[in-house]
């Protein structure tokens, strides 16, 4: 039976090898701490400039402790270090105005040139909802409550007199421009378009659902005021808005129909890479169109209050159906960089 | 009890997930667990119940400053902000350098991309829009039911089921995905703050001199050294004592002295010896693990 040779050596040799890093580490330690805290202006040059330095050293300490240490807490340590240095190190570094910046630039647009398959399929039943909802309520006004729920409707059912009907077309609820009731609608059509992107993974028969029921409520509301020969100025009233909104609420359609899309035929990537890749660009096109419908409601709030001329809320209707088209789907050239 | 630790391990280990730095070097990311990611909502939750609250009182005092015909505007103010709120706190917080919400950060969990990419805007705002369906969907059905009083039992269930199915979602996958995290091609692991103690074990070395053989040294693996070194750094003195009876017993030694100091130099032995032993490639996981003492015999 041998005795164990000199223990004090190799121990020894791990722990000089912690303490002579030590103080590295720990400075690391202290950068990170203060630059996730959001104050990466105030961080002095020279802790920026040894950031990337301290961050190896740490990593070659790592792939060294884990083959020649048993030192658990160490190996722990450095593990935690690294990745979070890592993720600083390598982590985006844009600040958000540019980011913000190249969204509407370039992101953006370029996600919605690519849903436009998907934005005709959606904008087409949309158009179908309409139509049934506008030939069913004018056969049978017993239709109207089934489409638009009580909440939305403001009192304009088939009770309502004409005058009364022509009254919510040229005076809104409330006397300041920015009213409840727009707001309310924002953000309820808001919650509506998250609902038709989030529902696409389900083969996009949900947002199919939604988009026709949509359809269907505008067909009801339409028919209801041409029923009383309000059609024309029922159109005005709703194009000076609803030129951004009901485009808004397709593009988030055609955003759910294009992960239906990928989940039921994925091409050559597995189900889970497709649905990945299609939520991601359909999220650029979400995030465009909460913007879309709060342009919708400032229209709403203001424009409409502001405007009362039927040729007006045409032209302000067209116009801004225009600008959003010629913004989409103009081409432009390359981006640089 | 040690089969059971066994066990333990294997699933450890089956949480790991590569990550590989630019540098070459593997990350070995651990997924945060269930349990983990529910604290972290929950928090979450609290929080954003939090501010609506101190943004709702806001909201009435400034209604009982300007006057009842303040109340419109107010209202509105309140619709948008409660709006923000809902869909924005997730994505704004995950957006950060952190890439974590509060709640994510008191339990140390962060988001990162499944690809090792860098995490954009894009995967943040997919995988929190998909809340609306996983959570505040039937929340709010739920809601709706109970206000109108219609909801009948079968609804309500229906209901509770469809929330089941996306909260136990992270349960039914190996990688614990959300059907948020899912779509946006994102995961969400484990980056505690974790601190370097002194080493302490370093500095009070013990005065008496204990000796060991190679066969006594040979009677553990990495997993018990690791464990007397977790022992040893909480220094309770019960475990100590019975760690030492235990480990006396087990070498068969009649080496007395204090248990603390005998307990430390047999962690220092042992890793001397162990740690040498990697040095030549000799890797031995736990006692159980036979193989690294047979690479040593002859032949």
């Amino acid at each position: 039976m041998s005795t164990a040779p000199d223990i004090a050596l190799l121990p020894a040799d791990t722990r000089r090898f912690r303490a002579a890093r030590e103080a590295d580490w720990r400075r690391l330690e202290d950068i990170l701490t203060r630059a996730e805290k959001g104050s990466l202006r105030k961080l002095p040059d020279e802790d920026l400039l040894a950031l990337p330095i301290l961050y190896r050293g740490a990593l070659s300490a790592l792939s060294v402790a884990r083959e020649t240490s048993l030192d658990l807490e160490l190996v722990n340590y450095l593990e935690g270090l690294c990745a979070r240095a890592y993720f600083f190190v390598y982590g985006v570094r844009t600040t958000a105005a540019a980011r913000i910046g190249a969204f509407f630039a370039r992101d953006w647009p370029a996600a919605v040139r690519g849903l436009w398959k998907e934005t005709l399929i959606s904008g087409l039943l949309m158009l179908i909802g309409a139509l049934a909802g506008y030939m069913l309520v004018s056969s049978d006004p017993s239709w109207y409550d089934g489409f638009v729920p009580s909440g939305l409707a403001g009192g304009r059912d088939f009770g309502a007199s004409a005058a009364a009907l022509r009254e919510t077309l040229y005076h809104d609820e409330g006397t300041s421009g920015l009213s409840v009731f727009a707001t309310y609608l924002f953000t309820h059509n808001s919650q509506v378009s998250i609902m038709c992107f989030a529902l696409g993974f389900a083969f996009g028969v949900p947002t199919a659902m939604l988009i026709v029921h949509n359809g269907t409520m505008l067909g009801a509301i339409l028919a209801l005021f041409a029923s009383r020969d309000l059609g024309f100025e029922m159109g005005g009233w709703l194009i000076i808005h609803g030129s951004t909104e009901l485009f808004a609420i397709v593009l988030a359609g055609a955003a759910g129909f294009r992960i239906g899309w990928s989940v039921v035929f994925p091409g050559e990537k597995t189900r889970l890479a497709a649905a990945a890749d299609s939520g991601r660009s359909a999220a650029v096109v979400m995030g465009g169109v909460v913007v879309m419908l709060l342009v919708a409601g400032l229209l709403e709030g203001f424009g409409r209050q502001l405007v009362t001329d039927d040729m007006t809320r045409y032209a302000v209707g067209g116009a801004m159906l225009l600008v959003w088209l010629g913004y989409f789907y103009v081409p432009r050239g390359p981006a640089n960089g | 009890m040690a089969e059971f630790a066994a066990v333990n391990r294997r699933a450890l280990t089956g949480r790991r997930r590569t990550l590989v730095t630019p540098e070459g070097v593997d990350l070995s990311l651990s997924l945060g667990e269930f349990g983990q990611r529910a604290g972290a909502f929950l928090i979450d939750l609290i929080v954003m119940v939090l501010i609506l609250v101190g943004f709702s009182l806001l909201v009435l005092t400034f209604i009982s400053s300007i006057g009842a015909q303040g109340f419109e505007i107010a209202a509105v103010i309140w619709l948008l902000g409660f709006f923000l709120l809902r869909n924005f706190y997730f994505i704004v917080m995950e957006m950060g350098p952190r890439a974590a919400t509060w709640g994510k950060r008191a339990v140390g969990l962060r988001v990162i991309a499944r690809s090792g990419e860098r995490l954009i805007a894009d995967r943040v705002v997919a995988r929190n829009l998909m809340r609306e369906i996983e959570f505040y969907l039937p929340l709010s059905f739920l809601g709706y039911n109970a206000a109108e009083g219609s909801g009948s039992g079968l609804v309500a269930l229906a209901g509770l089921a469809w929330t089941a199915i996306f909260i136990f979602f992270p349960l039914f996958n190996q990688d614990r995905l959300r059907v948020g995290d899912l779509l946006a091609g994102t995961w969400v692991v484990n980056v505690p703050k974790r601190k370097l103690s002194v080493d302490r074990l370093q500095a009070e070395r013990p005065q008496e001199s204990f000796s060991f053989t190679d066969a006594q040294l040979d009677v553990y693996g990495i997993y018990e050294l690791q464990t007397l070194e977790q022992v040893l750094r909480d220094d309770n003195a019960e475990t100590i004592a019975t760690v030492a009876a235990t480990i006396r017993h087990k070498i068969e030694t009649t080496m007395l002295g204090a248990d603390r100091d005998f307990l430390i130099a047999y962690y220092d032995a042992a890793r001397a010896k162990m740690e040498r032993g990697l040095l030549f490639g000799k890797r031995r996981e736990d006692k159980f693990d036979r193989t690294a003492l047979r690479l040593k015999g002859p032949g």
